[in-house]
């Protein structure tokens, strides 16, 4: 388990955060760029000294500033992914993986050079040099040699913002699969929503140096007021749900949450599977009365429980489903249908607005 | 006929021991004081960098002085290093070494410190994020990655130690055999009336040597940089 507790005085703010991670779970680091992210994580690597407080990783303690211990990076055993996946230039991608690998004899090593092989898929680029590699590959190198380390926290920082969009969607499924694999604690810095929730299990807010919230991914989503942070345009609602039956006819998986039933086209999976999908608060509409002969597949009943109203033609409410779904509508709109706190009304989520970018195969059961 | 006269022969092998004992001798130095000036930072840093500077821009006669009065049989160090290891140094090609390594140290020190500022620091943090400690990430990593600086730096000190007058004249005299490099030979052909001729070919020998070196440096920084990038 890492325990965080720093204060770091930068440049342009106070950087002062306090979190827990614990052991097989994925907590993403989340906000906008230069709100202190980088910080925290090259502090607990070890890279930056914060000013104050105490790093401690499986009751190890790493810095605290009153007893004056600050390990050096080398002894810290965290692995780390850079942004740029900084692959050592003069080696191949073979000793790149090897670079970290303790000797033989000294110590037990749970993670092989076979294992990150296969589970990276990086077989047929172990002869060649980095600077032949595509940036997805690069980073997945990046990734195979910071496991090797034998790591004993994982910390990866916007590992695939340096990547080009349509290759993110194919490195994910990767870091996923390492997750479930090494049982160690990981974070993940990032500021996209999708990637957040794609393999996140709780997150962390930062803000302007300080933590806004934190908890369980759904959580921390699902609150109105947290959008200047989380960016207005990705905001919507994170459900937890568990797969229930797939439409051979016409590829749509139906899952299976407190609201009722969500589907979503070109899902399958397992009975029971585990899945979290993002519902964007744009893609959502409602309707006083029960609309007939519409295409819409997604149909819950609801109650408005918050409206959130600011400056801009636009407004957010809050409709308890059985879960709390966030919709957005002109201002127009509630101001003619007379919506108020309490108002019950039919909910309606488009369902080729869910793709696969927003959905989350949840494969470590998270209780 | 052999293309070199036993004296040209032997002041060319001469040249050549003196230049590559300078240069060995302080590159272990130049890459030390390249990391200082380039990563650390500590009361007294621009004083070490105008130390190491000092033979660009002062006369060389006055290092030669300078030397002599440390290392001279009579200077501050000469007696207790003879006495000590029984070694003497002035009036020998030890001497001579000496001097050279001194004439060439800056240049090594700016190539070698130019490579270091060039490297991308990241890379080290990576290494040592893999659990590479100050010694596997020098040797692994940064030393491999300036090594095109290093290789550089050598050739450069090399050409310059090939070349040096000054100093060294002033330190160790031009005793034929023993002090007598091929810039000093030079001169003493030049004073002699009807050297010219030897001179001339002695000038040759250096031209040839001086462009050598340029070009192996050359080809090599191109054949590491092709590598590395």
């Amino acid at each position: 388990m890492l325990s965080v507790e720093i204060k770091k005085a930068l440049e342009t703010l106070t950087l002062d955060v306090k979190f827990e991670v614990n052991a097989g779970t994925v907590t993403a680091l989340f906000g906008k760029s230069g709100a202190g992210k980088t910080t925290t994580v090259h502090s607990i690597a070890g890279l930056i000294k914060p000013d104050d407080g105490e790093i401690t990783l499986n009751n190890k303690v790493l810095f605290n500033h009153n007893l004056r211990t600050n390990l050096p990076v080398y002894r810290r055993k965290i692995g780390f992914v850079f942004q740029g996946a900084r692959l050592f230039p003069h080696m191949t991608v073979n000793k790149n993986l090897l670079f970290g690998l303790p000797r033989p004899n000294k110590i037990h090593k749970k993670i092989t050079l076979d294992m990150v092989t296969k589970l990276l898929d990086l077989s047929s680029l172990l002869d060649r040099r980095p600077q032949t590699l595509s940036g997805g590959e690069r980073q997945r190198v990046s990734i195979g040699r910071a496991l090797l380390s034998q790591p004993e926290l994982l910390l990866m920082d916007e590992p695939l913002s340096s990547i080009d969009l349509h290759l993110r969607a194919e490195i994910l499924p990767f870091i996923q699969k390492i997750v479930a694999e090494v049982q160690i604690p990981v974070i993940y810095v990032t500021h996209s929503i999708e990637e957040a929730i794609y393999l996140a299990d709780n997150m962390v807010l930062i803000s302007e140096g300080q933590i806004l919230q934190e908890g369980s991914v759904e959580a921390v989503m699902n609150r109105l007021d947290l959008y200047p942070v989380t960016g207005r345009y990705d905001s919507g609602t994170v459900i937890s749900a568990q797969f229930l039956n797939y439409d051979k006819d016409f590829d749509i998986g139906e899952l299976k949450f407190p609201g009722g039933l969500l589907k979503v086209p070109g899902l399958n999976g397992k009975i029971g599977d585990n899945f979290r999908a993002h519902v964007k608060a744009r893609d959502v509409s409602v309707s006083l009365k029960k609309p007939k002969d519409v295409s819409i597949l997604n149909l819950f009943n609801g109650k408005i429980i918050d409206i959130r109203i600011d400056n801009s033609p636009q407004v957010d409410i809050l409709i308890d489903i059985g879960i709390p779904l966030i919709a957005r509508i002109t201002r127009k709109s509630l101001s003619e249908l007379q919506l108020t706190k309490g108002t019950k009304l039919f909910t309606m989520v488009k369902a080729v607005a869910i793709d696969k970018k927003s959905i989350g195969h949840i494969q470590n059961s998270v209780t | 006929m052999e293309f070199f006269s036993p004296v040209e022969y032997e002041i060319l092998l001469l040249s050549l021991r003196v230049a590559f004992w300078g240069v060995i001798c302080s590159l272990p130095f130049a890459i030390l004081v390249a990391l200082l000036l380039a990563r650390c930072s500590f009361p007294g840093k621009f004083i070490l960098n105008t130390i190491v500077h000092l033979p660009l821009v002062v006369p060389p006669v006055v290092i030669g002085y300078l030397l002599l009065l440390v290392f001279g049989n009579n200077g501050v160090l000469g007696p207790w290093l003879f006495e000590v290891f029984q070694i003497s140094i002035a009036f020998t090609w030890k001497g001579a070494a000496l001097a050279a390594s001194v004439m060439a140290f800056p240049l090594m020190v700016r190539a070698i410190r130019l490579s270091l500022d060039l490297l991308d620091v990241e890379l080290e943090e990576a290494a040592a994020t893999l659990g590479a400690g100050p010694f596997k990430k020098f040797i692994s990593v940064t030393l491999p990655l300036i090594l095109p600086g290093i290789i550089v730096g050598t050739l450069l000190g090399f050409a310059r130690s090939l070349g040096e007058f000054g100093a060294t004249i002033t330190f160790v005299s031009n005793i034929p055999g023993e002090t007598q490099t091929l810039p000093l030979a030079m001169f003493k052909y030049i004073q002699t009336p009807g050297g010219d001729f030897q001179a001339l070919r002695l000038m040759t020998l250096s031209v040839i040597l001086a462009v050598g070196a340029l070009i192996i440096s050359e080809l090599v920084e191109r054949k590491l940089k092709a590598r590395n990038l």
